[in-house]
């Protein structure tokens, strides 16, 4: 009952924390000098005082800057996230359609780089100051220094371009296909964006689980179990890892608060067409219903999965109360 | 080579899975036949008349995105290459910027110039099957452009009368002689709407911008936003046996080196040199699989300069720029910076545009003069060499322009003019040359093909509008210019016309008003298998209804 208590409260603070964030974002956002009319202008090539003046009467612009701002955090409030007028579509339609490319890639990236980073993360730790924590240890470091978008480049270069076994860039063959070669399909163009998402989090989740691991590992209670006699594949498990997952479960967090927007380097260089882009398109042409309503997505997720977060430390540790 | 999906288009598979090592076993070789198979069936076009024919796919490089596709309300780059395979004008251009037939069969104009017949293709008709037919014409030019279009506003703005003496015969009587009208037909100029679905509509909102209707040889299929476009096949093209292939599928690709590898795989087949790196075009021109055609473009003439703003001190002074014109070696920027995409800029009007004067004053470098022409103003070298310090507004085009930017502030750094470097994005930029906000800048303007249409704007007093981008944005102000440039326009005597224009030149060129740098070009890579893709002054915006596969 404590529970559902502490989260009905921390609901209500995340609203007013949301529209406070939805404030900042609008006003941050017009900060940025030049708007969509400016930019459109830009790229027509030529333009006169009626075009600019129809633009900025079709976006809105035209009011004042109060009456734009209290339209907004109204429909924003009835989540309504407003019109494109740049792509002539409703913002949530574009995000809709976006979202499922997004959360596809990066919750695949989150489950690869978890599950990849705690296995390695664990065996380090079990040999420690062995070949294999060595190993290990070097090519989290190399793979943690590189930038994520020049390692996507390079799995390009080598799957896509010299063995030619993976597709470059896109999402899935244009063909409409059906059943397991749908399925098939969209995995070949899955593997290498996911893969480098993946790769920089595994680094950093095997570095955790390591460090957080060997503090563990010499604790009385370990100590009491090897004594016990219990399988060492046992204690790995059982009471070494579980008592080490917190700062993973912390960092897993804050990762999943980014699902939606931080996977735009990714998403540019395999052509993804998923949120991230979106906002960097939104972005540098001044789509800014387009930007506030993606803005708006990440601040949501990013609250929810903090709180998700603390929910989950109290059930794996329970003497950490949630209250508090 | 084995391909794990039918990513590439299909032929290609078929082509060469015989000869590829599967990749985990028997069952995946067995695996990928059938996806091939299934997906170069599925792409056909309902009842296909190909009998066992695979589907001839074109895969082109979209960049950036579009926002919109209908022609009439946008013409971004993007919506002209995507738009101009859906939409159709009247006419077309040849290399030399002579129409040719497209939607108008054939023309003609009255001796005087006021009064220009076009006879119309009688079998076209939309792609929702309902005829077009003279009505369409009228209302487009006369009720639709000039409510959303700039350049077509200003074109037709010169038309007192439209006929329609039969269903496929449009005359427009002309208020006043405009030289130019005949340039004014092309698809990015003057697109055909259809009047049954936008009359009485509000244009903007209608849904038809969405899933267009035009004329053209290719009909929209899908728009997946971030992936692709696809365009199909319009089986009632009034063109026989046109168009030659059954799809179109524009792959939007944000990332530069992503787009290279496309175009050096086959995945996809055409792409521009506004796609790709600069300094990546000598290695394309090397490949075997790609060719290069520098054609195509000559229509938009387009001209990159150092625009000048002349409301600052010591920029109105014509010493100064001439020195800048002096100070900058042009055939550098094209050869090192430009990797030959290009020619250096001599004038006003670019070599492809109508009444450009090669005879006419040229400029090369000589610092020596520039030092003396800046010496006589008075402006003697202080502290460090220094004479002036100016700021220079980037780019937002990044590539060859952040670094046209450091050679410029290297070159004039030579005479003793200090650049400081301003750095911004697409928006800002627009904003702050459309405000005057900037000393120097860098600019792309389009002279489409006629200097009536793309040059005088840039020069003429009366089209200094702040807010206003592309307009006589640096304050130039000549009344000699304005009344040439006005004379050069308002007769169809062709020998008046290029006095006037060889006049204005050469006043300019005196007084250089910006400093001309390069005649941008366009060229084009395409897969060797692709036949036909540049065959008019519009490069790749063309139709492509001629555009052939080799299978």
């Amino acid at each position: 009952m404590e529970r559902f208590e502490y989260i009905a409260k921390r609901c209500v603070k995340a609203v007013f924390l949301i529209v406070l964030i939805a404030l900042l974002n609008f006003l941050l956002i017009r900060m940025a000098p030049g708007d969509p009319a400016f930019v459109i202008a830009g790229e027509s090539g030529s333009v006169d005082p009626l075009f600019m003046a129809q633009l900025r009467a079709e976006f809105k612009l035209d009011q004042p800057l109060w009456v734009q701002l209290w339209t907004y955090l109204k429909d924003v409030l009835q989540f309504d996230l407003g019109y494109s007028y740049r792509n002539k579509a409703e913002v949530i339609d574009l995000i809709v359609a976006r979202l499922p490319a997004t959360l596809l890639l990066t919750g695949t990236g989150f489950l690869l780089a978890i599950v990849g980073g705690v296995l390695l993360g664990a065996v380090a730790a079990r040999t420690v100051g062995r070949w294999q924590d060595s190993t290990i240890g070097l090519i989290c470091m190399t793979i943690y220094a590189m930038p994520l978008y020049w390692v996507g480049l390079a799995l390009v270069l080598i799957f896509a371009g010299w063995l030619e076994w993976l597709p470059a860039f896109g999402i899935g063959s244009v063909q409409p296909l059906e059943g397991w070669d749908f399925i098939w399909d969209r995995i070949t163009y899955l593997t290498l964006p996911a893969l480098t998402l993946a790769l920089h989090y595994i680094a950093v989740y095997a570095r955790l689980t390591r460090s957080s691991m060997l503090e563990v590992q010499n604790q009385d209670f370990v100590k009491l179990a090897r004594a016990k006699g219990l399988p060492p594949l046992r204690i790995t498990t059982a009471h070494v890892l579980r008592n080490s997952l917190l700062p993973i479960v912390t960092f897993a967090g804050i990762q999943a608060g980014n699902l939606i927007g931080g996977s735009i380097l990714v998403e540019t260089v395999f052509a993804w067409p998923g949120i991230g882009r979106l906002a960097l398109d939104s972005l540098l042409v001044r789509d800014y219903n387009t930007l506030l309503g993606v803005f708006f997505l990440c601040s949501v997720m990013t609250i929810v999965f903090n709180l998700i977060a603390d929910v989950v430390y109290s059930i794996i540790d329970p003497r950490i109360d949630i209250q508090k | 080579m084995a391909q794990p999906s039918t990513h590439f288009a299909p032929y290609r598979y078929e082509l060469e899975h015989e000869m590829n090592a599967p990749l985990t076993g028997h069952s995946r070789r067995e695996f990928l036949m059938a996806a091939g198979t299934a997906s170069a069936l599925m792409a056909l076009p309902p009842g296909a008349a190909y009998g066992q024919q695979r589907a001839r796919t074109l895969n082109v490089v979209c960049h950036p995105e579009p926002a919109v596709v209908m022609l009439g309300l946008s013409q971004q780059a993007p919506t002209q290459l995507v738009g101009g395979k859906i939409y159709e004008g009247l006419l077309n251009y040849d290399f030399d910027l002579n129409p040719l037939p497209s939607l108008a069969k054939s023309w003609k104009v009255s001796p005087d110039g006021l009064t220009y017949e076009f006879k119309l293709q009688e079998n076209a008709v939309w792609h929702d099957g309902k005829p077009f037919t003279s009505a369409d014409v009228i209302f487009t030019t006369r009720d639709y452009l000039p409510k959303v279009h700039s350049r077509a506003r200003n074109n037709f703005s010169n038309v007192e009368e439209w006929l329609a003496p039969d269903k496929h015969t449009v005359v427009f009587k002309m208020k006043r002689v405009f030289a130019p009208f005949l340039g004014a037909f092309q698809v990015g100029s003057a697109p055909m709407v259809p009047k049954h679905i936008y009359e009485n509509t509000d244009f903007r909102a209608n849904p038809a911008n969405a899933a267009p209707v035009g004329t053209g040889p290719f009909k929209f299929k899908e728009w997946v936003r971030g992936s692709h476009i696809q365009l199909v096949r319009n089986e009632a093209y009034w063109a026989a046996g046109l168009p030659k292939i059954d799809e179109i599928i524009f792959k939007i690709i944000p990332d530069v080196a992503a787009r290279t590898m496309a175009l050096e795989s086959g995945a996809v087949d055409i792409a521009t040199s506004f796609d790709l790196e600069l300094f990546d075009i000598p290695r394309l021109q090397s490949n075997k699989n790609l060719v290069r055609v520098d054609k195509g473009g000559e229509f938009f003439g387009r001209m990159g300069w150092l625009e000048i703003n002349h409301r600052v001190k010591p920029l109105d002074d014509k010493r100064f720029r001439q020195a800048l014109m002096y100070a900058i070696d042009r055939e550098f920027i094209v050869k090192r910076i430009w990797f030959g995409v290009g020619k250096p800029a001599v004038g006003p009007f670019t070599s492809a545009t109508k009444f450009h004067n090669a005879k006419a004053r040229k400029y090369n470098l000589d610092l020596k003069k520039a030092e003396a022409l800046l010496d006589e103003m008075g402006l003697k070298r202080g502290a460090g060499g220094k004479r002036v310090t100016l700021k220079l507004l980037q780019s937002p085009y990044g590539g060859p322009w952040a670094r046209l930017a450091e050679y410029i502030k290297q070159a004039l750094g030579r005479v003793g003019i200090e650049i400081v470097m301003e750095s911004t994005d697409a928006g800002a930029f627009a904003q702050r040359v459309s405000n005057w906000d900037f000393e120097l800048t860098f600019n792309i303007l389009l002279q489409f093909g006629d200097p009536a249409l793309g040059v005088s704007r840039s020069y003429v007093s009366s089209n200094i509008q702040k807010g206003i981008m592309f307009s006589n944005t640096m304050g130039y102000q000549n009344k000699r210019v304005d009344e040439l440039f006005a004379e050069g326009s308002a007769t169809v005597d062709e020998a008046a016309r290029k006095k006037a224009y060889d006049e204005v030149q050469d006043i300019l060129l005196d007084e250089v008003p910006v400093v001309w740098l390069i005649e941008m070009l366009e060229p084009t890579f395409h897969n060797r298998r692709v036949k036909d893709v540049i065959t008019g002054s519009i490069g790749t915006y063309d139709s492509f209804n001629r555009v052939r596969l080799d299978t």
